[in-house]
């Protein structure tokens, strides 16, 4: 068997830029986006479509109830909006409407999220946001999604806008290690190998799927042979990847930037009880909130980064014997 | 309707006839026959549990998805007619409702999406007393008057009373209308049941430009029913079968 090629961190753009950029684009292709913002667009990155489109563009103020609304009467009407803030407002705030103005009615409204998870760093918890994908994916007929670097995110925004129907895309502060090359197809709900193995498999999304990667390369030199999966949606879930991993491998490692609450890794245990019963761990905040910090401080204090993953790698294996 | 479904809300849906029926029957650009017309005037119930009145009215002028002889199946499995207005039961309908304060923030998208088509489309959004102590309300009415939304108007159906008593004794909203007028709605006051006032404010609210129109509409919760009439007991309970006969008696 051929030596691996080693996976290096290479910072490319934060998702939120490739977020921003992306939406320029579908702007000039599409008259029918229309973006709102809640005063955070120099952050959220939709100060770009702001200044290309200005009357597509629709300021809000600090009213993230009233942002999901406009949103959903722009989607009664026709329209493709795009309703951005940070994760932690858009949706603990906006999460009335979200339920009965969006997805109640089975609205076209594309959530976007920014500054998700811990990574967002020293402007602390209240700004964190780990509960979200859980939210999120409580919403019958939403889409969620969580790119784990900049190509990835530029084509996961474009899927969600070729998407009819009510999407979330998590989006994160900082720069943000490249996995993919720029011709890397994506699509709604199909999970993505990004390293193979037979002894075991993590499934990961956002900035974990780096961490992962690199796990991967640690424990292939004691002997573990990882399989990585980029579960960048995580609903609809991949359940064929899920399934496969399971009766492949034997065990599996869910890794996430989130609460172990509700996150990636309890659906994923789900798919995993319904098919192909086999050891977990997970890899995630575990009932608490962060702190202000850099964020590769944060991420290692926290437990979310690749020595973390590699040690539920370890353990899962041994339970597997 | 409501005293078949045992359950219910008779009293807001009283106080909203005389608005509700102005514009399905006079005022709003609509072709029932054509219900997604692009250009039609919208409605949206803000106030979702009034959806008897809306549907009474709806089924009379004759939309497609809203039978006249199926509104005693209100609030029954499997009916269109659900408890909150549901437009997945209802296509016709231009808004899903029911958990309070959402209308000003919907009729907004859909304003701003009128004027982005350059349609002469307007919105109506009509609006409770005690739903104006949702904070969303008034993050919609800042951002309709900022954004100069004069192709919406909001009517509050101010009947003065909400389900657990007088609004005055639970969160009082006055003065209205100066709330309004301060947030920079050009904003009119008229009895609520008066047909030629609803009609003229109506007409004052088209022709205001640059600015969006308030109509607070002073109403009698449970008009029509002596028992009902300013009774919170109506808010939301239904009719007894001998109550029943007696108001459809006095509504005659």
């Amino acid at each position: 068997m051929p030596a691996k090629t080693k996976f290096e961190i290479k910072l490319g753009a934060a998702t939120r830029e490739a977020f921003g950029r992306t939406l320029v684009e579908l702007g000039r292709e599409n008259k029918d986006i229309v973006v709102c913002d809640a005063d955070l667009s120099k952050s959220t990155m939709t100060t770009y479509f702001a200044k290309e489109f200005p009357d597509r563009f629709v300021s809000v103020g600090i009213a993230e109830a009233d942002m999901v609304g406009i949103g959903a009467g722009l989607a009664y009407a026709g329209k493709i909006p795009f309703v951005s803030s940070f994760s932690a407002f858009v949706m603990n705030k906006g999460f009335e409407q979200l339920r009965v103005s969006v997805a109640y009615p089975n609205l076209n409204v594309k959530v976007v999220g920014t500054h998700s998870g811990i990574s967002i760093g020293e402007d602390g918890p209240s700004q964190m946001s780990v509960e979200e994908i859980s939210l999120a994916c409580s919403l019958p007929g939403f889409v969620v999604i969580a790119p784990a670097d900049e190509n990835s995110c530029k084509a996961l925004i474009r899927e969600a806008t070729a998407h009819v129907g009510p999407v979330f895309v998590r989006t994160g502060r900082p720069k943000c290690p490249i996995v993919y090359g720029a011709d890397q197809k994506f699509e709604i709900g199909k999970a993505i190998q990004v390293a193979d193995g037979k002894d075991v498999t993590v499934i990961a999304n956002g900035l974990l799927v780096a961490q992962a990667l690199l796990a991967a390369d640690t424990l292939d030199a004691e002997g573990i042979s990882v399989r990585v999966i980029d579960m960048h949606t995580a609903k609809p879930l991949d359940r064929d990847a899920i399934r496969k991993a399971a009766a492949e491998t034997g065990a599996i490692v869910v890794a996430e930037e989130h609460l172990v609450d509700g996150g990636l890794g309890v659906r994923v245990a789900q798919v995993v009880a319904e098919t192909v019963p086999v050891p977990m761990e997970f890899v995630g905040i575990q009932n608490t909130y962060a702190e202000s910090g850099q964020p590769e401080e944060l991420l290692e204090k926290y437990g979310l980064v690749a020595v973390d993953v590699a040690a539920a790698v370890r353990k899962v294996v041994a339970r597997k014997r | 309707m409501i005293g078949t479904a045992k359950s219910g809300h008779p009293g807001g849906s009283l106080s909203a006839v005389e608005i509700v029926v102005e514009l399905f029957f006079d005022y709003m650009k609509i072709d029932p026959q054509n219900p997604k017309w692009k250009d039609r005037d919208r409605f949206i119930l803000s106030k979702g549990h009034a959806a008897p009145v809306l549907y009474c009215a709806m089924a009379e002028a004759g939309y497609p998805d809203t039978p006249m002889d199926q509104l005693n199946t209100l609030r029954k499995l499997g009916s269109v007619y659900q408890g909150h207005p549901d437009v997945r039961f209802i296509h016709s309908l231009e808004a899903s409702t029911g958990s309070l304060g959402g209308g000003v923030s919907l009729a907004i998208g859909m304003g701003l999406a009128a004027r982005l088509n350059g349609s002469p489309s307007r919105t109506y959004v009509m609006l409770g007393d005690g739903e104006s102590q949702e904070g969303q309300v008034w993050e919609g009415a800042m951002a309709a008057a900022f954004h100069k939304m004069d192709n919406i108007v909001a009517i509050t159906d101010y009947n003065r009373i909400q389900l657990d008593g007088f609004v005055k004794d639970i969160m009082e909203v006055a003065p209205l209308a100066d709330k309004w007028r301060a947030f920079g709605w050009h904003t009119l006051e008229i009895d609520g049941h008066d047909l030629v006032a609803i009609k003229k404010a109506l007409e004052e609210a088209e022709a205001t430009k640059g600015k969006p129109t308030a109509i607070v509409a002073h109403t009698i919760k449970g008009k029509g029913v002596s028992f009902m009439e300013n009774n919170p007991k109506f808010h939301g309970t239904a009719p007894t079968p001998a109550e029943m006969v007696l108001a459809l008696q006095e509504l005659r």
